[in-house]
């Protein structure tokens, strides 16, 4: 099973390279960008036995860092044999 | 003073911390590898060393955290062992939780590497009494990632518990409150980002960061007296 985990930081923390990457995009010339805030994306695969407690665990244990990110799990649809 | 410094894999300062210990102790420090599971005896003093540990991948310090010999280390700290984090090993101790609050990447986008004065905060700590409080001194930093973080309640009780050990004169990264160094609550732990270990003698530029490990010999004398 695989699972798509999206690590982004708290409401409130400085995210440096997310005001990085806006000023780039202003400078490029696209307008119209009200805010940038970047993160980290994990896909990980699981056998189907392992639990949400554990994928939460995984989380809170080493994924992300609670001080300063949030983290939301997205479970993908089993993909259909061709 | 029985000591070892902990080398990780992309560690580059532990040759440095190993030198500076020796000068100043007189006694070469154990060297010890992430995966060792145990730490083979009781030491005085462990150091983390700064550098790159597993690349920074995840986030800094965040897999070294993880790995076998940090177990041994995190007991040590409960045991009341004098654990001193630099730079990278600042961000590998809060990321083991022996230390409250983040390291993140710096405010300004850019890694500062350059001599920055600190106002000493905390003199009373084994890892500070050979300095005084409100003394300036010269400490190199090099990072990208020192942009100290912690709740605004964290910040207060480190304040309040006079944990904050050093702070940064002009505020290089961006850190809350300019904040350099912290104390665990029991103040045997001491994170911070300048690395005192290049600042222990004239051909580096300047000593003042010798009394770090002058003040841990001399708690020692005294606690064996």
């Amino acid at each position: 099973m695989k699972i798509r985990i999206f690590v982004t930081l708290k409401n409130g923390v400085l995210d440096p390279q997310g005001k990085a990457i806006h000023h780039a995009l202003d400078g490029l010339g696209f307008s119209g960008v009200n805010d940038v805030r970047s993160g980290r994306f994990i896909e990980i695969d699981v056998e189907d036995n392992v639990s949400d407690g554990d994928i939460d665990a995984m989380c809170r244990k080493l994924l992300a860092n609670m001080v300063i990110e949030n983290y939301r799990i997205e479970k993908m649809p089993e993909s259909v044999p061709a | 003073m029985k000591s070892a410094v902990i080398t990780f894999p992309g560690s580059n300062c532990d040759r440095d911390m190993a030198v500076a210990i020796e000068k100043i102790s007189g006694h070469a420090p154990a060297r010890v590898w992430h995966g060792d599971t145990s730490l083979s005896e009781n030491y005085d003093l462990i150091a983390v060393p700064g550098g790159f540990s597993y690349g920074d991948y995840l986030r800094s310090g965040a897999m070294a955290a993880r790995s076998p010999i940090m177990q041994s280390v995190v007991k040590a700290a409960e045991n009341g062992t004098a654990i001193l984090g630099v730079c990278n090993g600042f961000q590998i101790l809060t990321e083991a939780l022996l230390l409250p609050g983040a390291l993140m990447r710096n405010s300004g986008i850019d890694f500062v590497c350059r001599e920055v004065p600190l106002i000493v905060e905390n003199d009373n700590s084994q890892f500070t009494s050979a300095y005084e409080k409100g003394e300036e001194i010269i400490i190199p930093v090099a990072h990208h990632d020192g942009n100290y973080f912690a709740s605004e309640s964290e910040l207060d009780q480190l304040e309040g518990e006079g944990r904050v050990a050093f702070r940064y004169v002009e505020n290089v990264n961006g850190s809350a409150r300019n904040i350099a160094g912290i104390l665990s609550a029991k103040g045997n732990v001491l994170g911070m980002m300048p690395h005192p270990e290049r600042h222990v003698e004239e051909l580096q530029g300047g000593t003042d960061g010798a009394r770090l490990f002058e003040s841990l010999i001399k708690t020692l004398l005294e606690t064996a007296g």
